[in-house]
C-alpha cells in the first residue's frame, strides 16, 4: 500500500474574480520510505502541491489519500490531527514561534497531541539531541543561525513520530555548506528510520540527494523517475 | 486536544510579553470594577448606618416634629412653626390607649461651668419619659421626677463625657454647676452610650427637666413650645392605631379640620426606614447602570486589543494549526487570554475600589463597607465581559486557513 495516492488533484485559486488553476490534474503514488525530490521552475504549482500533501490546504478536485485515509473530504479538525500526527512540515522560513525557546517550539506538536509535560520535555530532548542541538534548547529562534533554526524546525517536524516528512526548500534560505548538512541528517532520518521524505527544490544539488525525482511544469507531473532521467531534464531547462 | 491548563499558561505568556498593551487592555476594566466597589462599598455602608440610627432609636417609637411634608416630599417649614407644646405632650400620653411613654424635648446648647472648669455641650430640656423612650439608664443619682419638671427644677442630670470634663473621677451628684450663670444641683449621672452611628459622641449631654429648658435657659418664641415629641408605642403591632390615635388628637387639638393644613408629622420609624431604603434603591440602580457603561467600554477596550492581537499574530496562528492546533484550540486561547486580562482587570479593580472605599472612610468619615457579594458579583462580571467580548476576535482566529494564516506578511 502506497502512503501516498494522489490522484487527478486540482487546484483553483480566485482572486478578484480571476481564476488560476495551478495544478492541472496530478496524480501520482509514494510508497513508504522514499525520498522524493519535487522540482520546477517558478510559479508551477510546487509549493501548492506540497501545502495538499500537507493538510494545510484542500485541492479543489482530485483524491488524495494518505495512508489509505481520503484526506479531501475530512473536516477542519479531522485535518489538524492528520497534521498533527503523519506530517512533519519544513518550510522555507523555518516558521519557528520567536517568543519561545528551541525545546519549546519542538514541544509545540506535542502540546496539541495532549501529551503530558514531562513526556514532551523527554522527547523534545531527544528530538534535539538527534539534530544536535540540545546544548541550545533554551536559546530563542533570533538566537540561533539559519541552519541550526532549521534543524530546530526538523526537530519539530519528527516528535510526534509522523511517518511522513514534508519540506518545502528547506535549505532555501541556508548557504551550501548548512544547506548540505541538513540534506544529511534528512536522508539519514529516512534511511535510518524508514521516515518518508518529499522534499522542493531548486538547486539540483540538493536534488542528487534524491532516489526519485519528480519534475512539476506549469502545474502538471513533467517527469517522474530516477535521478539521472532527471538530470538530464534540468539539464534541458 | 491540548490541556486547559497549557491554553492558560500559553495565554499567559502573551499577555505576559506585552505589558503595555495588555495594562491598557484591562484599564477600563479596571476603573470600572473599581468604580463600582467603591460606589457599592459607600452605599453600603450608608445603608448600613441608617439602619443602625433606626435600630438605635428603636422600631416601635414615633417622632412628632412641627411643619409638614408635602407629597412632593419637600419639608414646608419644617421645625419653624412653633405647633407643638408641652401640653401636647401630655395629652397624648392622657388620652392615647396605645401609647407607653412620652417623651417632650427643648434643647440649646450652653455653657455649663464648674468652679474653674467649663464646658460647652448640649442642654436638653426633657420629660421623665426620656428613660425609657431614648432607653437612658442612670450611672449614679436619681431620674427627674413629675414634681421637678412641674417646678421647673434647676435640677441637671449629665453625660459622662460632660461630668468627666468638669469633675475628673470625683463623683458630681450633689454638686452645684452653673449654666447661663444659673445654679443647678446635679441629681445624677447618666450610663454611656458611646457614639452614635454618625459619630456623635451621644455622651456630651447635660438634660434638665423641659420646663426649666423652656422658662430659665433659653427663649421661647410661644410659650409651652417644644422642639419635638417622641412617642413609645406599647408594642410593635400597635403602631399603625398609635399614630392615627395621636393625629386625631394633635387636629383636634390644633383646631385642623383639613388633613392638609396640618402644623405637625407623625412618622414611625418603619416609614422613615422604607423612605431611606427607598433612596437607596435608586443610588444601586444608578450604580448598577454606571457599572454596566463602565464594563461595557472595558469591555470594548478587550475586544480592540484582542482584535489587534489576532491580526498581528496572524502567522503564529499558522504555526500552530500547522502543527496540529485545531480551531477550537485557537479560539480557546484567545478566549482564555481575553478572559485572564478581564479577570486580573476586575482582581485590580477589586483592590483600588476597596482602597479608594478605606481612603474616602478615612479622608471623609463616610462610613464604607466592601461587601464580598458586591466583590464577587463585580469580579464575576468583569469576568464575563472578557469572555463575551473575547468571543468574536477568538472566533476569527480560530476561521483563519492554516496556510493563509502562514503566508500573512
Ligand atoms: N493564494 C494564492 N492565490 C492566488 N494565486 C496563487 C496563490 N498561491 C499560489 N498562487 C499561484 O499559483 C501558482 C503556483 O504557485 P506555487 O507557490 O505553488 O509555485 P511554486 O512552484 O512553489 O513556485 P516557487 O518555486 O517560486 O516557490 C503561481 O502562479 C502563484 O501565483
Ligand atoms: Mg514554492
Amino acid at each position: 500500500m502506497a502512503l501516498i495516492e494522489v490522484k487527478d488533484v486540482r487546484k483553483v485559486y480566485r482572486m478578484d474574480g480571476v481564476e488560476f488553476e495551478a495544478l492541472k490534474g496530478v496524480s501520482f503514488f509514494i510508497e513508504k520510505g522514499e525520498f522524493v525530490i519535487i522540482m520546477g521552475p517558478s510559479g508551477s504549482g510546487k509549493s501548492t502541491l506540497m501545502h495538499i500533501l500537507g493538510a494545510l490546504d484542500v485541492p479543489t478536485s482530485g483524491s488524495y489519500l494518505l495512508d489509505s485515509r481520503e484526506i479531501t473530504d475530512m473536516t477542519r479538525d479531522e485535518l489538524a490531527r492528520v497534521r498533527n500526527a503523519k506530517i512533519g512540515f519544513i518550510f522555507q522560513g523555518f516558521n519557528l514561534l520567536p517568543r519561545m525557546n528551541a525545546m519549546e517550539n519542538v514541544e509545540l506538536p506535542m502540546l496539541y497531541a495532549g501529551l503530558p509535560k514531562a513526556e514532551r520535555k523527554r522527547k523534545a530532548g531527544e528530538a534535539l539531541e538527534l539534530v544536535g542541538l540540545l546544548d541550545w534548547a533554551d536559546h530563542r529562534p533570533n538566537q540561533l543561525s539559519g541552519g541550526q533554526q532549521q534543524r530546530v524546525a526538523i526537530a519539530r517536524a519528527l516528535v510526534n513520530d509522523a511517518p511522513l516528512l514534508l519540506a518545502d526548500e528547506p535549505t532555501g534560505s541556508l548557504d551550501s555548506k548548512t544547506g548540505a548538512q541538513v540534506m544529511e541528517m534528512l536522508v539519514s532520518l529516512n534511511e535510518k528510520r524508514g521516515i518518508t521524505v518529499v522534499l522542493v527544490t531548486h538547486d539540483s544539488n540538493i536534488a542528487s540527494y534524491g532516489k526519485r525525482v519528480i519534475g512539476v511544469l506549469d502545474g502538471l507531473i513533467s517527469s517522474d523517475g530516477s535521478k539521472e532521467k532527471v538530470e538530464s531534464w534540468v539539464d534541458v531547462e | 486536544m491540548i490541556s486547559f491548563i497549557e491554553t492558560c499558561r500559553v495565554s499567559f505568556r502573551a499577555i505576559v510579553s506585552n505589558k503595555m498593551r495588555s495594562g491598557l487592555a484591562m484599564l477600563g476594566i479596571v476603573i470600572g470594577v473599581g468604580a463600582v466597589i467603591a460606589m457599592l462599598a459607600l452605599g453600603a455602608g450608608a445603608t448600613l448606618q441608617i439602619k443602625s440610627v433606626m435600630s438605635s432609636m428603636g422600631s416601635n417609637l414615633l417622632t412628632i416634629r412641627p411643619g409638614t411634608v408635602t407629597s412632593g416630599g419637600i419639608r414646608m417649614g419644617a421645625g419653624s412653626t412653633p405647633s407643638l407644646t408641652l401640653s401636647d405632650a401630655t395629652a397624648i400620653k392622657e388620652e392615647c390607649p396605645s401609647i407607653e411613654e412620652v417623651l417632650a424635648q427643648y434643647s440649646g446648647v450652653a455653657q455649663v461651668v464648674y468652679g474653674n472648669q467649663n464646658w460647652s455641650t448640649q442642654i436638653s430640656g426633657v420629660t421623665e419619659g426620656v428613660f425609657v423612650v431614648n432607653d437612658w439608664q442612670l450611672k449614679l443619682g436619681r431620674p427627674f421626677t413629675e414634681q421637678d419638671i412641674r417646678s421647673a427644677a434647676k435640677v441637671a442630670i449629665l453625660g459622662t463625657t460632660v461630668a468627666q470634663e468638669l469633675f475628673g473621677y470625683s463623683d458630681p451628684v450633689g454638686e452645684t454647676i452653673r449654666i447661663k450663670n444659673i445654679p443647678f444641683q446635679v441629681i445624677g449621672v447618666l450610663e454611656p452610650k458611646g457614639e452614635s452611628s454618625w459619630g456623635r459622641d451621644q455622651d456630651d449631654v447635660v438634660m434638665v427637666p423641659v420646663t426649666t429648658a423652656q422658662k430659665r435657659l433659653f427663649g421661647m418664641p410661644r410659650p409651652d413650645m417644644v422642639s419635638s415629641i417622641t412617642v413609645k408605642v406599647k408594642s410593635e403591632d400597635l403602631i399603625d392605631r398609635a399614630q392615627e390615635e395621636v393625629t386625631l388628637l394633635l387636629r383636634q387639638r390644633h383646631k385642623i379640620s383639613n388633613p392638609q393644613d396640618d402644623d405637625f408629622t407623625v412618622r414611625n420609624m418603619q416609614q422613615a426606614m422604607e423612605a431611606a431604603q427607598e433612596s437607596m434603591k435608586v443610588m444601586s440602580l444608578l450604580l448598577g447602570s454606571i457599572a454596566s457603561v463602565s464594563l461595557l467600554v472595558g469591555g470594548i477596550g478587550i475586544m480592540n486589543v484582542m482584535l489587534v492581537s489576532v491580526t498581528e499574530r496572524t502567522r503564529e496562528i499558522g504555526i500552530r494549526m500547522a502543527v496540529g492546533a485545531t480551531s477550537k484550540d485557537i479560539m480557546l486561547q484567545f478566549l482564555a487570554e481575553s478572559g485572564m486580562l478581564s479577570m486580573t482587570g476586575g482582581a485590580v479593580g477589586v483592590f483600588l475600589g476597596a482602597l479608594l472605599s478605606y481612603v474616602l472612610s478615612q479622608a471623609f468619615n463616610w462610613q464604607t463597607v466592601v461587601l464580598p457579594g458586591s466583590v464577587a458579583l463585580s469580579f464575576g462580571f468583569s469576568a464575563l465581559v472578557g469572555i463575551v467580548f473575547g468571543l468574536y476576535p477568538a472566533y476569527k482566529a480560530s476561521l483563519l486557513n492554516p496556510i493563509d494564516a502562514l503566508r500573512y506578511e
